[in-house]
């Protein structure tokens, strides 16, 4: 054993390990651990890697469906669509080390989150991400931001893997603790699936990929603390991405997986080889025993501290079929990429880390993964129960709605997003048939006549208010954004970014959050199938909103039902389905909600609208009724009635009747003229926030097809008007409410973000 | 007609190229990897897109090293046909098969988007059976495909009417805001002398299924299918 340590409590906080932590250490090992064993115990035990506080709360979601293989704890989640293929997709975060350094956080999220989808066997052929960064008109934000941006490219489009879709959010609160989460999906024969397994006592582990260097040492545990003033000083602790190599790595794991001697298989993500190496062995109940000697290093002098907890990226973990290493080494020859038989799996069930031969760490695998600690923390609701303020007049602020609206369609929140994805590859591998922009993502997937829908969707501002109904609504609205495309939703992956779970509050909102999920996932049937859990997003206490982001895969078969979400034809009939302004209830403050999109509010005075923001209500919404509505929408589709489809939410109903107008491919944009019924209040219908409303497009004739279909789920239907000429024209009986041609409110809606970095930096 | 695919440490468009020819236009096609000098017996070679050797040098810089580049220098100078797409056009450069070279984007910043190409060269071999002056939508996806050439360069390639393609608008007027990246005279594509080479910073191969949005490239892959290659 290495010479021991005193452990100090300076040594244990520096560990962010607590003293009952230590105690338990102690009493599993029998003996005082080295350093070396407590650094495994430290980020193996750190939040990120151990759900510790979430763990208790993640047991009440929904994780099984008829077409699930793989429920959440492997690298991804897994399931059926048919034709003997199967999919497998995970969303992850990488806020803490996109803070800290935008490019190389952003960039190495993608690439652990592309190895967790090709370790299992399956071809990454989809990647989105979900952003949130505080307002735009800070030049910091916007550097977070650029950065962020270019990551995700510079990763993505060197490894060949098309961005495909994604969502941007801005808020205050996501100033200092900006909001990264990566997904990606990948697709595989059903019968060549991998798990991270080390099964087979006396079978090969070997180490493959880039060299171990001390990059990101202790990434795990950045990301289980808050940030304070010395956090930039943290640039150390990221690591750096080679997404060229990673690229080869893919290449060659597919290719060694072919050869049948790989037995398991594991990235090297948080806490590098201390994760895998006891993950692998937990999973198969087995010991891994491995050498630190053999491991290739990039730099002399590593110590096995070091080498155990470097996250270098671009590295994985195998384990082989006694005899066939060759097999596997001829491959990873071909690919110039290291391969080198490290240890053993043993039968001992106990991780065992040699120098030289010499032991230097000694540890339980299952201390380490099934049996880390659990914490049931405590729960309180916060003291600050949202004030109602009573219908504040906004009309006097805004007499033209026309004006209000392209206000709207020029704020970062629901502007077009091309700035950023015009960065993005999102037509590699020649699947892309929806592309940024759209409802939800579509590709096609090669050989079958079936495709994909995928959306990433997350509400942060309405979970602050109302945590529960706020993740009920993000469901909803991934849901809804897949059948707008056309497709059935299946399952979903989550990211649920909050702040420090220490505090009471916050652990009422996660716990809240989880009920939410579970409800809607339920309502919906579409069960969660892996994630990720990210707390402590807080920077000198002050933390993000609540924030689960919802990742929803669907299935479209065949292709002719995919569906676009823009005006088509001319003399095409635009209906609404679903209540037009939404279901009775305390919300009388819909219109508002819209306005927390309008980050440039220079009508609004400062204090009103920070009451507006703070005080945001959450819609209600009826799991019954949102449910009846997708599945008119999908029964439309299938018959044919239905031409396009677009989901009405963000920004309400003229901002999405804004944007069927915008989104055609080719050719002129299209107009549309819209009678609103009398009986509604202008300023509620045209911009209220309320879900469960989807817009589609009908040929005249068959307008009664689609009312029959809608009277049939008793849902509530609107006829709107007519896709008509150039403008965008509402009336209300005979006065006309908003006059004003597509091609200027395009202009605005397309030109902001670009305005916003290329011209004022 | 048979097609050859490379495959360089990095290439990440081969299977799009791969999947078209033998999938949607039903031709033999094989991938060739960078260490052969083999060529199969392929008709027609096509240096994909990607990011051969991570872009980590020059776009293009190190792949010319590669052993199957010599024998596709023999075949292009036997009058073998020879297509490079995007990083393939910079392959093709850095080789010096075709003259020029490519700077940083104008804006900086790696671009995707369909755009429109006026094809102003119909007589090689990848565009005789297009019409002069036709418009095909297809998309860019490149950080590096600002094409730089001296002046007394770019003359003797107008005057030998080797420039192929050129960004324009929608109505084929070439513009200074159709071009995406700053090229210089809007140049998309070029081809050499002899007329069997062409490099093209545009992907055909992404827009050759109505599913995918567009099939204008098709034209590209009927010509070469419908050549008849010079002979050497």
């Amino acid at each position: 054993m290495a010479k021991e340590l005193p452990i100090t409590e300076t040594l244990l906080s520096r560990h962010n390990l607590t003293k009952d932590e230590y105690d338990r250490i102690l009493l599993i090992l029998g003996r005082v651990p080295n350093l070396t064993e407590l650094g495994i115990f430290s980020v193996m035990w750190s939040e990120h890697c151990s759900y510790k506080s979430s763990r208790v709360h993640l047991k009440r979601l929904p994780t099984e469906g008829p077409f699930v293989l793989q429920g959440p704890g492997e690298n991804a989640g897994i399931i059926d669509i048919g034709d003997g293929y199967a999919v497998a997709f995970k969303i992850e975060s990488h806020n803490h080390p996109s803070f800290v350094e935008p490019y190389q956080g952003a960039a190495t999220g993608v690439g652990g989150i592309l190895r967790d989808i090709f370790t299992m066997g399956a071809r990454p052929i989809a990647a989105m991400n979900s952003l949130r960064f505080g307002s735009l008109t800070n030049p910091k934000n916007r550097q977070i931001m650029e950065g962020v941006v270019a990551g995700i490219a510079g990763y993505g489009n060197c490894f060949g893997v098309p961005t495909i879709g994604g969502e941007v959010n801005f808020g205050d609160c996501y100033s200092q603790n900006p909001l990264v989460n990566a997904f990606a999906l990948g697709i595989f024969k059903k019968d060549q699936i991998f798990y991270g397994k080390a099964s087979g006592i006396g079978n090969p582990v070997i180490y493959v990929g880039s060299k171990t260097g001390r990059d990101g040492i202790h990434g795990a545990t950045m990301a289980s603390a808050e940030f304070d003033e010395g956090s930039e000083a943290k640039r150390p602790n990221v690591q750096v991405g080679d997404p060229f190599l990673e690229k080869l790595l893919l290449e060659a794991c597919l290719e060694a997986m072919k050869t049948g001697a790989v037995v398991g298989i594991q990235d090297m993500g948080a806490a590098g080889l201390t994760c895998s190496t006891c993950e692998m062995g937990g999973r198969a109940s087995t010991g891994i025993e491995i050498d630190l000697y053999k491991v290739p290093q990039r730099e002399e002098g590593m110590s096995s501290y070091e080498i155990m907890l470097s996250e270098s990226q671009e590295r994985m973990l195998l384990v082989a079929e006694k005899g066939r290493e060759e097999d596997i080494f001829r491959i990873f020859r071909k690919w110039e990429i290291d391969a080198v038989t490290i240890g053993k799996v043993t039968n001992d069930g106990v991780l065992r880390i040699l120098d030289r031969g010499e032991t230097v760490a000694e540890i339980p695998n299952r201390a380490l993964t099934d049996d880390a600690p659990i914490y049931k923390r405590p729960i309180a609701m916060p003291s600050r129960i949202p004030e109602r303020i009573e219908s504040t007049d906004i009309d006097p602020l805004y007499q033209d709605w026309g004006e209000l609206l392209e206000h709207f369609l020029a704020s970062p929140d629901l502007a077009s997003k091309e700035w950023i994805y015009y960065q993005y590859d999102h037509m590699v591998r020649t699947n892309t048939i929806q592309k940024p922009g759209a409802d939800a993502a579509v590709i096609r997937i090669k050989n079958t006549e079936k495709a994909l829908a995928m959306t990433l969707d997350g509400n942060g501002r309405y979970c602050e208010n109302s945590p529960r109904r706020g993740a009920q609504l993000a469901v909803a609205e991934s849901c809804r954004n897949l059948v707008c495309s056309g497709a059935r939703p299946m399952a979903a992956t989550n990211c649920l970014n909050f702040g420090n779970p220490e505090k009471p509050e916050i652990m009422w909102q996660f716990s809240e959050v989880i009920d939410g999920l579970a409800e809607a996932c339920r309502a919906m049937g579409t069960p969660i199938t892996g994630g990720n859990v990210s707390f402590y997003n807080e920077t000198l206490g002050e933390g993000i909103y609540p924030t689960p982001v919802i990742g929803m895969v669907g299935l479209i078969e065949p292709l002719t039902k995919i569906r676009s979400s823009w005006f088509v034809n001319e003399g095409n009939q635009l209906v609404l389905l679903g209540p037009i302004v939404g279901i009775s209830g305390d919300y009388s403050n819909a219109l508002r909600s819209s306005l927390k999109h309008l980050t440039f509010r220079e009508r609004i005075p400062a204090d009103l609208y920070t009451s507006w923001v703070k005080n945001l209500p959450c819609p209600p919404i009826d799991l019954a009724i949102e449910s009846r509505v997708q599945k008119t929408c999908l029964e439309g589709i299938d018959d044919g009635v239905i031409i396009s489809a677009h989901d009405c939410s963000d920004g309400g109903l003229a901002v999405a009747v804004a944007e069927m107008a915008f989104s055609t491919s080719k050719g002129p944009s299209l107009g549309v003229s819209i009678s609103l019924p009398e009986s509604l209040d202008v300023g509620e219908c045209l911009f209220g926030e309320y879900p469960s409303r989807i817009l589609v497009t009908v040929d005249r004739q068959r307008v009664s097809d689609l009312m029959a279909i809608a009277d049939f789920q008793n849902v509530e239907v609107t006829l709107l008007g007519e896709v008509f000429g150039d403008k965008l024209l509402i009336k209300q009986g005979k006065s006309v409410v908003l006059e004003r041609s597509i091609n200027s409110l395009k202009k605005a809606w397309t030109n902001c973000l670009e305005e916003l970095f290329d011209v004022s930096v | 007609m048979k097609f050859g695919v490379l495959v360089f440490p990095g290439s990440n468009c081969e299977h799009d190229a791969y999947h078209l020819i033998g999938k949607v236009l039903h031709h033999p096609v094989e991938f060739i990897w960078h260490q052969s000098r083999d060529l199969k017996g392929c008709e027609a070679i096509i240096v994909p897109g990607g990011f051969s050797y991570g872009d980590y040098l020059r776009t293009g810089a190190i792949a010319r090293f590669s052993p199957v580049m010599e024998s596709v220098k023999n075949f292009a100078s036997q009058g073998g046909l020879v297509l490079g797409i995007c990083n393939g056009f910079q392959i093709l450069l850095e080789t010096g098969l075709l003259k020029g070279a490519m700077l940083r984007n104008r804006r900086l910043k790696y671009v995707c988007r369909h755009v429109s190409i006026r094809i102003d060269n119909v007589k090689t071999s990848f565009t005789h059976l297009a019409q002069f002056g036709d418009v095909l939508s297809v998309p860019i996806g490149h950080m590096e495909g600002n094409y730089i050439i001296p002046s007394d360069e770019l003359e003797e390639l107008e005057k030998r009417n080797q420039i192929v393609f050129r960004y324009c608008a929608t109505n084929g007027k070439i513009t200074e805001s159709s071009n995406p990246n700053g090229a210089l005279s809007n140049i998309a594509g070029i081809c050499n002398f002899q007329g069997n080479v062409l490099g093209m910073m545009p992907h055909p191969e992404r827009a050759s299924e109505s599913l995918l949005g567009s099939r204008d490239g098709l034209v590209i892959f009927q010509s070469i299918i419908e050549s008849r290659p010079l002979k050497p």
